[in-house]
Protein backbone atom coordinates (compact mmCIF):
# COMPACT_ATOMS: atom_id res chain seq x y z
CA UNK A 1 0.00 0.00 0.00
CA UNK A 2 1.23 3.48 -0.81
CA UNK A 3 -0.16 6.29 1.18
CA UNK A 4 0.93 9.88 0.11
CA UNK A 5 0.12 12.12 3.70
CA UNK A 6 -0.09 16.16 3.36
CA UNK A 7 3.14 16.47 0.80
CA UNK A 8 4.36 19.95 -0.20
CA UNK A 9 6.19 21.14 -2.67
CA UNK A 10 7.44 24.32 -3.79
CA UNK A 11 10.05 25.30 -6.25
CA UNK A 12 11.55 28.48 -6.32
CA UNK A 13 8.59 30.79 -4.85
CA UNK A 14 5.97 28.74 -7.10
CA UNK A 15 3.89 26.26 -4.66
CA UNK A 16 3.40 23.11 -6.65
CA UNK A 17 1.71 20.72 -4.03
CA UNK A 18 -0.22 22.12 -1.62
CA UNK A 19 -0.75 19.23 0.85
CA UNK A 20 -1.92 16.23 -0.85
CA UNK A 21 -3.01 13.16 0.24
CA UNK A 22 -3.76 10.53 -1.30
CA UNK A 23 -4.07 6.12 -1.01
CA UNK A 24 -2.97 3.68 -3.97
CA UNK A 25 -5.28 0.56 -3.87
CA UNK A 26 -2.51 -2.39 -4.14
CA UNK A 27 -2.78 -4.33 -7.18
CA UNK A 28 -4.85 -1.29 -8.66
CA UNK A 29 -4.56 0.95 -11.32
CA UNK A 30 -5.08 4.13 -9.75
CA UNK A 31 -4.92 7.40 -12.49
CA UNK A 32 -4.04 10.94 -11.69
CA UNK A 33 -5.70 13.42 -14.00
CA UNK A 34 -5.05 17.18 -14.07
CA UNK A 35 -4.54 19.65 -16.27
CA UNK A 36 -1.53 20.09 -17.78
CA UNK A 37 1.15 21.71 -15.21
CA UNK A 38 -0.54 20.72 -12.38
CA UNK A 39 1.59 19.04 -10.33
CA UNK A 40 1.22 15.07 -11.67
CA UNK A 41 4.62 14.49 -12.60
CA UNK A 42 6.03 16.38 -8.98
CA UNK A 43 4.09 14.23 -7.20
CA UNK A 44 4.46 11.00 -9.09
CA UNK A 45 8.19 11.28 -8.87
CA UNK A 46 7.42 11.59 -4.73
CA UNK A 47 6.39 7.88 -4.69
CA UNK A 48 9.80 6.59 -5.41
CA UNK A 49 11.48 9.98 -4.19
CA UNK A 50 13.18 10.90 -7.36
CA UNK A 51 12.04 14.17 -5.61
CA UNK A 52 11.73 14.62 -1.92
CA UNK A 53 8.53 16.59 -0.12
CA UNK A 54 9.07 20.16 1.80
CA UNK A 55 6.85 18.99 4.27
CA UNK A 56 4.67 15.26 3.99
CA UNK A 57 5.14 11.78 4.35
CA UNK A 58 5.26 9.05 1.49
CA UNK A 59 4.23 5.80 3.13
CA UNK A 60 5.28 2.36 1.42
CA UNK A 61 3.71 -0.40 3.36
CA UNK A 62 3.84 1.72 6.52
CA UNK A 63 7.66 3.29 5.95
CA UNK A 64 8.43 6.47 4.98
CA UNK A 65 10.73 6.75 2.27
CA UNK A 66 11.73 10.05 2.82
CA UNK A 67 13.12 9.23 5.33
CA UNK A 68 14.93 6.41 4.26
CA UNK A 69 19.21 6.21 4.31
CA UNK A 70 20.36 5.92 0.75
CA UNK A 71 21.06 1.79 0.78
CA UNK A 72 17.86 1.47 2.17
CA UNK A 73 15.90 3.53 -0.34
CA UNK A 74 18.05 2.08 -3.18
CA UNK A 75 16.31 -1.57 -2.15
CA UNK A 76 12.67 0.72 -1.69
CA UNK A 77 13.31 1.79 -5.48
CA UNK A 78 13.95 -1.77 -6.40
CA UNK A 79 10.27 -2.27 -5.96
CA UNK A 80 8.79 -0.14 -8.49
CA UNK A 81 9.69 0.16 -12.14
CA UNK A 82 8.84 3.53 -14.46
CA UNK A 83 7.30 4.73 -17.40
CA UNK A 84 8.76 7.47 -18.18
CA UNK A 85 7.14 10.47 -20.24
CA UNK A 86 9.82 10.69 -22.74
CA UNK A 87 10.34 6.12 -22.08
CA UNK A 88 14.06 7.81 -20.94
CA UNK A 89 15.67 5.11 -22.85
CA UNK A 90 19.76 5.44 -22.36
CA UNK A 91 20.85 6.79 -26.05
CA UNK A 92 24.21 4.95 -26.09
CA UNK A 93 22.53 1.52 -25.59
CA UNK A 94 20.58 -1.12 -27.84
CA UNK A 95 16.95 -1.83 -26.94
CA UNK A 96 17.92 -5.06 -26.14
CA UNK A 97 20.47 -3.85 -23.74
CA UNK A 98 18.60 -1.10 -22.06
CA UNK A 99 15.66 -3.56 -20.97
CA UNK A 100 18.94 -6.16 -20.18
CA UNK A 101 20.20 -3.28 -18.47
CA UNK A 102 18.69 -3.74 -14.45
CA UNK A 103 19.19 -7.04 -14.99
CA UNK A 104 22.95 -6.98 -15.84
CA UNK A 105 23.02 -4.30 -13.06
CA UNK A 106 21.50 -5.25 -10.11
CA UNK A 107 21.39 -9.44 -10.16
CA UNK A 108 23.72 -12.56 -10.58
CA UNK A 109 21.97 -13.83 -13.61
CA UNK A 110 24.19 -15.15 -16.12
CA UNK A 111 23.48 -13.95 -20.05
CA UNK A 112 21.35 -16.96 -21.39
CA UNK A 113 18.95 -16.13 -18.60
CA UNK A 114 18.99 -12.27 -19.40
CA UNK A 115 18.40 -13.11 -22.89
CA UNK A 116 15.65 -15.17 -22.38
CA UNK A 117 14.09 -13.06 -20.37
CA UNK A 118 14.45 -9.48 -22.25
CA UNK A 119 13.03 -11.82 -25.17
CA UNK A 120 10.57 -12.90 -23.47
CA UNK A 121 9.55 -9.28 -22.27
CA UNK A 122 10.37 -7.98 -25.82
CA UNK A 123 7.49 -10.16 -26.75
CA UNK A 124 4.92 -9.05 -24.44
CA UNK A 125 5.37 -5.28 -25.61
CA UNK A 126 4.94 -6.60 -29.32
CA UNK A 127 9.23 -5.87 -30.13
CA UNK A 128 9.84 -8.90 -30.83
CA UNK A 129 13.46 -8.78 -33.17
CA UNK A 130 13.97 -5.40 -32.57
CA UNK A 131 16.39 -5.92 -29.94
CA UNK A 132 19.61 -4.46 -31.74
CA UNK A 133 17.99 -0.97 -32.65
CA UNK A 134 18.72 2.03 -30.98
CA UNK A 135 16.14 4.44 -29.53
CA UNK A 136 17.07 6.92 -31.71
CA UNK A 137 15.87 4.27 -34.46
CA UNK A 138 12.35 3.89 -32.74
CA UNK A 139 9.00 5.74 -32.72
CA UNK A 140 7.16 7.29 -30.32
CA UNK A 141 5.16 4.19 -29.28
CA UNK A 142 7.84 1.35 -29.85
CA UNK A 143 9.82 3.74 -27.41
CA UNK A 144 7.26 4.06 -24.89
CA UNK A 145 6.81 -0.25 -25.03
CA UNK A 146 10.56 -0.40 -24.91
CA UNK A 147 10.17 2.12 -21.78
CA UNK A 148 7.25 -0.40 -20.47
CA UNK A 149 9.30 -3.73 -20.86
CA UNK A 150 12.70 -1.92 -19.14
CA UNK A 151 9.97 -1.18 -16.45
CA UNK A 152 8.63 -4.30 -16.14
CA UNK A 153 11.86 -6.62 -16.48
CA UNK A 154 12.63 -6.86 -12.55
CA UNK A 155 8.94 -7.77 -11.74
CA UNK A 156 8.05 -4.74 -9.89
CA UNK A 157 5.42 -4.64 -7.00
CA UNK A 158 4.49 -1.16 -8.18
CA UNK A 159 5.00 0.76 -11.66
CA UNK A 160 4.78 4.34 -12.25
CA UNK A 161 3.34 5.45 -15.96
CA UNK A 162 4.44 8.93 -16.21
CA UNK A 163 1.82 10.37 -19.32
CA UNK A 164 2.44 7.21 -20.87
CA UNK A 165 0.53 8.19 -24.45
CA UNK A 166 1.23 12.05 -24.44
CA UNK A 167 2.51 12.26 -28.30
CA UNK A 168 0.78 9.76 -29.44
CA UNK A 169 -2.17 9.19 -32.32
CA UNK A 170 -5.35 7.81 -30.80
CA UNK A 171 -4.94 4.55 -32.04
CA UNK A 172 -1.31 4.02 -30.62
CA UNK A 173 -2.47 5.90 -27.21
CA UNK A 174 -5.28 2.60 -27.23
CA UNK A 175 -2.32 -0.01 -27.81
CA UNK A 176 -0.43 1.57 -25.17
CA UNK A 177 -3.47 1.51 -22.44
CA UNK A 178 -4.31 -2.11 -23.85
CA UNK A 179 -0.70 -2.98 -23.00
CA UNK A 180 -0.62 -1.77 -19.36
CA UNK A 181 -4.02 -3.55 -18.73
CA UNK A 182 -2.37 -6.45 -20.11
CA UNK A 183 0.62 -6.49 -18.17
CA UNK A 184 -1.18 -5.48 -15.04
CA UNK A 185 -3.23 -8.48 -15.33
CA UNK A 186 -0.46 -10.74 -16.18
CA UNK A 187 1.82 -9.89 -13.57
CA UNK A 188 -0.39 -8.47 -11.21
CA UNK A 189 1.53 -4.88 -10.13
CA UNK A 190 0.23 -1.97 -8.17
CA UNK A 191 -0.24 0.62 -11.58
CA UNK A 192 -0.18 4.32 -10.95
CA UNK A 193 -0.81 6.50 -14.37
CA UNK A 194 -0.39 9.84 -14.69
CA UNK A 195 -2.31 11.09 -17.90
CA UNK A 196 -5.06 13.95 -19.29
CA UNK A 197 -5.80 11.37 -21.70
CA UNK A 198 -9.74 10.93 -21.13
CA UNK A 199 -11.91 9.24 -21.47
CA UNK A 200 -9.74 6.43 -22.48
CA UNK A 201 -7.58 6.10 -20.05
CA UNK A 202 -10.75 5.38 -17.64
CA UNK A 203 -10.85 2.06 -19.61
CA UNK A 204 -7.61 0.67 -17.70
CA UNK A 205 -8.15 2.70 -14.56
CA UNK A 206 -9.71 1.08 -11.27
CA UNK A 207 -9.58 4.17 -9.41
CA UNK A 208 -9.64 7.79 -11.07
CA UNK A 209 -7.83 11.10 -8.49
CA UNK A 210 -8.11 14.60 -10.25
CA UNK A 211 -4.97 17.33 -9.26
CA UNK A 212 -6.01 20.65 -9.01
CA UNK A 213 -4.77 23.96 -7.11
CA UNK A 214 -2.08 21.46 -5.75
CA UNK A 215 -4.45 19.46 -4.01
CA UNK A 216 -6.18 15.75 -4.63
CA UNK A 217 -9.67 17.16 -5.47
CA UNK A 218 -11.38 13.95 -5.47
CA UNK A 219 -10.74 10.00 -5.58
CA UNK A 220 -13.13 7.69 -6.78
CA UNK A 221 -13.52 4.25 -8.55
CA UNK A 222 -13.75 4.88 -11.90
CA UNK A 223 -17.28 4.58 -12.56
CA UNK A 224 -18.00 6.77 -9.79
CA UNK A 225 -15.39 9.32 -10.81
CA UNK A 226 -17.26 9.55 -13.71
CA UNK A 227 -20.87 10.16 -12.56
CA UNK A 228 -18.61 13.24 -9.45
CA UNK A 229 -21.21 16.31 -9.34
CA UNK A 230 -18.03 17.60 -7.87
CA UNK A 231 -17.41 20.95 -10.30
CA UNK A 232 -13.61 20.55 -10.52
CA UNK A 233 -13.74 16.97 -12.20
CA UNK A 234 -17.31 17.78 -14.32
CA UNK A 235 -15.30 20.94 -15.72
CA UNK A 236 -12.55 18.90 -16.52
CA UNK A 237 -13.62 16.04 -17.75
CA UNK A 238 -16.38 17.95 -19.88
CA UNK A 239 -13.19 20.40 -20.99
CA UNK A 240 -14.61 23.73 -20.12
CA UNK A 241 -12.92 26.78 -20.29
CA UNK A 242 -15.49 28.36 -17.58
CA UNK A 243 -15.13 26.55 -13.98
CA UNK A 244 -13.12 26.61 -10.84
CA UNK A 245 -9.97 25.31 -12.81
CA UNK A 246 -8.12 28.43 -13.74
CA UNK A 247 -7.26 27.91 -17.06
CA UNK A 248 -6.10 30.92 -18.95
CA UNK B 1 23.96 50.88 -0.01
CA UNK B 2 21.85 48.34 1.65
CA UNK B 3 20.72 46.32 -1.48
CA UNK B 4 24.30 46.60 -2.56
CA UNK B 5 25.41 44.79 0.53
CA UNK B 6 22.36 42.01 -0.25
CA UNK B 7 23.36 41.73 -3.24
CA UNK B 8 27.23 41.15 -2.43
CA UNK B 9 25.95 38.69 0.35
CA UNK B 10 23.25 36.54 -1.56
CA UNK B 11 26.34 36.12 -4.84
CA UNK B 12 28.66 35.52 -2.12
CA UNK B 13 26.63 32.34 -0.61
CA UNK B 14 25.28 31.39 -3.63
CA UNK B 15 28.91 30.72 -4.69
CA UNK B 16 30.09 29.11 -1.71
CA UNK B 17 26.91 26.94 -1.46
CA UNK B 18 28.03 26.10 -4.86
CA UNK B 19 31.60 25.10 -4.08
CA UNK B 20 30.34 22.67 -1.22
CA UNK B 21 27.79 21.23 -3.86
CA UNK B 22 30.89 20.50 -6.13
CA UNK B 23 33.16 19.66 -3.58
CA UNK B 24 30.56 17.20 -2.21
CA UNK B 25 30.47 15.31 -5.39
CA UNK B 26 33.41 14.92 -6.28
CA UNK B 27 33.94 13.46 -2.67
CA UNK B 28 31.01 11.21 -3.44
CA UNK B 29 32.60 10.07 -6.89
CA UNK B 30 35.87 9.48 -5.41
CA UNK B 31 34.26 7.64 -3.11
CA UNK B 32 32.08 5.31 -5.16
CA UNK B 33 34.71 4.42 -7.40
CA UNK B 34 36.59 2.63 -4.78
CA UNK B 35 32.82 1.09 -4.20
CA UNK B 36 32.66 -2.90 -5.33
CA UNK B 37 31.76 -3.93 -7.81
CA UNK B 38 34.30 -2.20 -10.12
CA UNK B 39 33.06 -0.20 -13.56
CA UNK B 40 36.16 -1.69 -15.47
CA UNK B 41 34.64 -2.04 -18.37
CA UNK B 42 33.29 1.48 -18.37
CA UNK B 43 36.94 3.12 -16.82
CA UNK B 44 38.51 1.23 -20.14
CA UNK B 45 35.45 2.95 -22.62
CA UNK B 46 35.86 6.33 -21.01
CA UNK B 47 39.46 6.26 -21.73
CA UNK B 48 39.01 5.38 -24.87
CA UNK B 49 37.26 8.75 -25.07
CA UNK B 50 39.32 11.08 -22.91
CA UNK B 51 42.37 9.39 -24.57
CA UNK B 52 42.35 7.76 -28.16
CA UNK B 53 39.79 10.30 -29.53
CA UNK B 54 41.84 13.53 -28.09
CA UNK B 55 45.22 11.79 -29.74
CA UNK B 56 45.24 13.36 -32.78
CA UNK B 57 44.39 16.74 -31.54
CA UNK B 58 47.20 16.49 -28.92
CA UNK B 59 49.75 15.08 -31.06
CA UNK B 60 48.89 18.18 -33.78
CA UNK B 61 48.66 20.73 -31.15
CA UNK B 62 52.02 19.50 -29.73
CA UNK B 63 53.75 19.85 -33.11
CA UNK B 64 53.02 23.05 -33.71
CA UNK B 65 53.71 24.18 -30.16
CA UNK B 66 57.19 22.36 -30.33
CA UNK B 67 57.78 23.79 -33.39
CA UNK B 68 56.93 27.29 -31.91
CA UNK B 69 59.24 26.96 -29.26
CA UNK B 70 61.93 25.86 -31.89
CA UNK B 71 61.50 29.86 -33.41
CA UNK B 72 60.86 31.60 -30.67
CA UNK B 73 63.88 29.41 -28.09
CA UNK B 74 66.47 29.81 -31.47
CA UNK B 75 65.25 34.12 -31.72
CA UNK B 76 65.90 34.43 -27.70
CA UNK B 77 68.85 31.92 -27.23
CA UNK B 78 70.71 33.64 -30.58
CA UNK B 79 70.87 36.82 -28.50
CA UNK B 80 73.03 35.28 -25.66
CA UNK B 81 75.31 33.13 -28.40
CA UNK B 82 73.06 30.47 -26.34
CA UNK B 83 71.38 28.25 -29.43
CA UNK B 84 72.61 25.34 -28.18
CA UNK B 85 70.70 25.62 -25.22
CA UNK B 86 68.02 25.04 -27.60
CA UNK B 87 66.67 21.31 -26.41
CA UNK B 88 67.26 22.58 -23.07
CA UNK B 89 64.82 25.27 -23.09
CA UNK B 90 62.29 23.08 -25.01
CA UNK B 91 62.00 19.93 -22.77
CA UNK B 92 61.82 22.43 -20.36
CA UNK B 93 59.23 24.48 -20.99
CA UNK B 94 57.35 21.78 -22.50
CA UNK B 95 57.60 19.12 -19.34
CA UNK B 96 56.62 21.48 -16.69
CA UNK B 97 55.08 23.83 -18.48
CA UNK B 98 53.18 23.66 -21.97
CA UNK B 99 52.93 20.18 -22.11
CA UNK B 100 50.33 19.59 -19.07
CA UNK B 101 48.41 23.44 -19.37
CA UNK B 102 47.96 23.09 -23.38
CA UNK B 103 47.27 19.03 -23.33
CA UNK B 104 44.86 19.98 -20.66
CA UNK B 105 42.94 22.74 -23.18
CA UNK B 106 42.52 20.31 -26.14
CA UNK B 107 40.89 17.43 -24.05
CA UNK B 108 38.87 20.15 -22.18
CA UNK B 109 37.62 21.57 -25.86
CA UNK B 110 37.66 18.12 -27.19
CA UNK B 111 35.96 15.92 -24.57
CA UNK B 112 35.20 17.65 -21.42
CA UNK B 113 32.49 19.89 -23.30
CA UNK B 114 31.42 16.46 -25.04
CA UNK B 115 31.02 14.77 -21.16
CA UNK B 116 28.99 18.09 -20.55
CA UNK B 117 26.77 17.98 -23.14
CA UNK B 118 26.20 14.21 -23.14
CA UNK B 119 25.52 14.36 -19.16
CA UNK B 120 23.53 17.37 -19.77
CA UNK B 121 21.26 15.73 -22.27
CA UNK B 122 20.81 12.48 -20.19
CA UNK B 123 19.25 14.94 -17.30
CA UNK B 124 17.11 16.56 -19.76
CA UNK B 125 15.67 13.39 -21.45
CA UNK B 126 15.01 11.65 -17.66
CA UNK B 127 18.09 9.25 -18.43
CA UNK B 128 19.59 10.20 -15.32
CA UNK B 129 16.68 10.40 -13.25
CA UNK B 130 15.69 6.61 -14.92
CA UNK B 131 19.12 5.10 -13.02
CA UNK B 132 17.76 6.32 -9.72
CA UNK B 133 14.85 5.02 -10.56
CA UNK B 134 16.02 1.50 -11.60
CA UNK B 135 18.07 1.98 -7.91
CA UNK B 136 21.60 2.23 -9.97
CA UNK B 137 23.52 5.31 -8.50
CA UNK B 138 24.12 7.44 -11.57
CA UNK B 139 27.13 8.96 -9.97
CA UNK B 140 28.71 5.64 -9.68
CA UNK B 141 27.94 4.62 -13.11
CA UNK B 142 28.15 7.92 -15.40
CA UNK B 143 30.81 10.29 -13.15
CA UNK B 144 32.98 7.80 -11.45
CA UNK B 145 34.49 6.16 -14.40
CA UNK B 146 34.71 8.80 -16.39
CA UNK B 147 37.26 10.70 -13.82
CA UNK B 148 39.27 7.90 -13.12
CA UNK B 149 39.66 7.49 -16.54
CA UNK B 150 40.89 11.18 -16.68
CA UNK B 151 43.65 10.45 -14.32
CA UNK B 152 44.98 7.96 -16.25
CA UNK B 153 44.21 9.49 -19.68
CA UNK B 154 45.72 12.89 -18.78
CA UNK B 155 49.36 12.04 -18.12
CA UNK B 156 49.54 9.55 -21.12
CA UNK B 157 48.19 12.51 -23.45
CA UNK B 158 50.80 14.66 -21.54
CA UNK B 159 53.75 12.37 -22.26
CA UNK B 160 52.72 12.05 -25.78
CA UNK B 161 52.24 16.00 -26.15
CA UNK B 162 55.77 16.11 -24.34
CA UNK B 163 57.82 13.55 -26.70
CA UNK B 164 55.71 15.36 -30.28
CA UNK B 165 56.51 18.90 -28.67
CA UNK B 166 59.90 18.34 -28.29
CA UNK B 167 60.64 16.50 -31.73
CA UNK B 168 58.74 19.79 -32.88
CA UNK B 169 61.38 21.83 -31.85
CA UNK B 170 64.02 19.31 -32.67
CA UNK B 171 62.83 19.79 -36.39
CA UNK B 172 62.69 23.69 -36.52
CA UNK B 173 65.93 23.90 -34.52
CA UNK B 174 67.97 21.25 -36.46
CA UNK B 175 66.16 20.79 -39.24
CA UNK B 176 65.84 24.71 -40.26
CA UNK B 177 67.62 26.70 -37.82
CA UNK B 178 71.11 24.77 -37.88
CA UNK B 179 71.64 24.02 -34.43
CA UNK B 180 73.80 21.01 -33.98
CA UNK B 181 72.13 17.44 -33.24
CA UNK B 182 74.45 16.65 -30.22
CA UNK B 183 74.37 20.01 -28.76
CA UNK B 184 70.55 19.82 -28.89
CA UNK B 185 70.18 16.23 -26.74
CA UNK B 186 73.43 17.03 -24.76
CA UNK B 187 71.68 20.30 -23.64
CA UNK B 188 68.26 18.70 -22.99
CA UNK B 189 70.00 15.72 -21.15
CA UNK B 190 72.08 17.78 -18.67
CA UNK B 191 69.20 20.18 -17.91
CA UNK B 192 66.18 17.97 -17.08
CA UNK B 193 65.78 16.57 -13.81
CA UNK B 194 63.45 14.01 -12.48
CA UNK B 195 61.69 17.03 -10.58
CA UNK B 196 61.01 18.13 -14.02
CA UNK B 197 59.13 15.43 -15.06
CA UNK B 198 57.41 14.85 -11.92
CA UNK B 199 55.94 18.08 -11.95
CA UNK B 200 54.63 17.90 -15.33
CA UNK B 201 52.96 14.18 -14.14
CA UNK B 202 51.51 16.03 -11.06
CA UNK B 203 50.01 18.87 -13.15
CA UNK B 204 48.84 16.01 -15.64
CA UNK B 205 47.19 14.17 -13.00
CA UNK B 206 45.51 16.95 -11.26
CA UNK B 207 44.36 18.71 -14.08
CA UNK B 208 42.66 15.40 -15.81
CA UNK B 209 40.63 15.42 -12.57
CA UNK B 210 39.83 19.06 -12.52
CA UNK B 211 38.53 18.52 -16.23
CA UNK B 212 36.29 15.56 -15.67
CA UNK B 213 34.98 16.57 -12.22
CA UNK B 214 33.94 20.05 -13.80
CA UNK B 215 32.42 18.86 -16.29
CA UNK B 216 30.78 16.03 -14.99
CA UNK B 217 29.18 18.24 -12.16
CA UNK B 218 28.03 20.77 -15.12
CA UNK B 219 26.53 18.36 -17.22
CA UNK B 220 25.21 16.53 -14.04
CA UNK B 221 23.04 19.64 -12.76
CA UNK B 222 22.63 21.11 -16.12
CA UNK B 223 18.81 22.75 -16.02
CA UNK B 224 16.04 20.29 -17.78
CA UNK B 225 16.29 22.21 -21.33
CA UNK B 226 18.03 22.69 -24.69
CA UNK B 227 19.64 26.23 -23.47
CA UNK B 228 20.81 24.57 -19.95
CA UNK B 229 22.41 21.98 -22.15
CA UNK B 230 24.76 24.79 -23.81
CA UNK B 231 24.86 26.78 -21.01
CA UNK B 232 26.60 23.78 -19.25
CA UNK B 233 28.47 22.98 -21.62
CA UNK B 234 29.91 26.35 -21.73
CA UNK B 235 30.19 26.80 -18.20
CA UNK B 236 31.97 23.54 -18.03
CA UNK B 237 34.70 24.52 -20.53
CA UNK B 238 35.12 28.01 -19.15
CA UNK B 239 35.27 26.74 -15.64
CA UNK B 240 37.91 24.18 -16.52
CA UNK B 241 40.68 26.68 -17.83
CA UNK B 242 39.98 29.04 -15.36
CA UNK B 243 40.47 25.75 -12.94
CA UNK B 244 43.25 24.80 -14.64
CA UNK B 245 45.33 28.34 -14.86
CA UNK B 246 44.94 28.76 -11.45
CA UNK B 247 45.76 25.28 -10.12
CA UNK B 248 48.99 25.32 -12.32
CA UNK B 249 50.01 28.79 -10.87
CA UNK B 250 49.74 27.29 -7.52
CA UNK B 251 51.39 23.73 -8.33
CA UNK B 252 54.38 25.60 -10.34
CA UNK B 253 54.64 27.97 -6.68
CA UNK B 254 54.95 24.64 -4.95
CA UNK B 255 57.02 22.73 -6.93
CA UNK B 256 59.26 25.17 -8.51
Amino acid sequence: MIRVVDVHKSFGGQQVLKGVNLDFTTGKITTIVGTSGCGKTVLLKHLNALLLPDRGEVLVDNVDITKLKQKELYAMRGRFGVLFQGAALLDSMTIFDNVAFPLREKTKMDEAQIRKKVEERLDQVGLEGMGYKYPAELSGGMKKRAGLARALIMDPEIVLFDEPTTGLDPVLATGIHQLIARTQATFGFTGVVVSHTIPQVFEISDYVAILAGGIIEEIKPTKEFKESKNPVVQQFIRGEIEGPIRVL
Amino acid sequence: MLSLLTHIGRFTLRQLSEMGRMSLFLLSALMLAFRPPAKIYLIIHHIKTIGVDSLSVVILSGFFTGMVMGFQGYYSLRKFNAESWLGSAAALGLLRELGPVLSAFMVTGRTGSAMAAELGTMRATEQIDALYSMAINPIKYLVSPRIIAGLIAMPMLTAIFDVVGIYGAYLVGVGLLGVSSGSYFSGMESSVVFNDVYSGFMKSLSFGLIITWVCCYKGFYAPPRATGVSQATTESVVLSFVLILVWDYFLTSVML
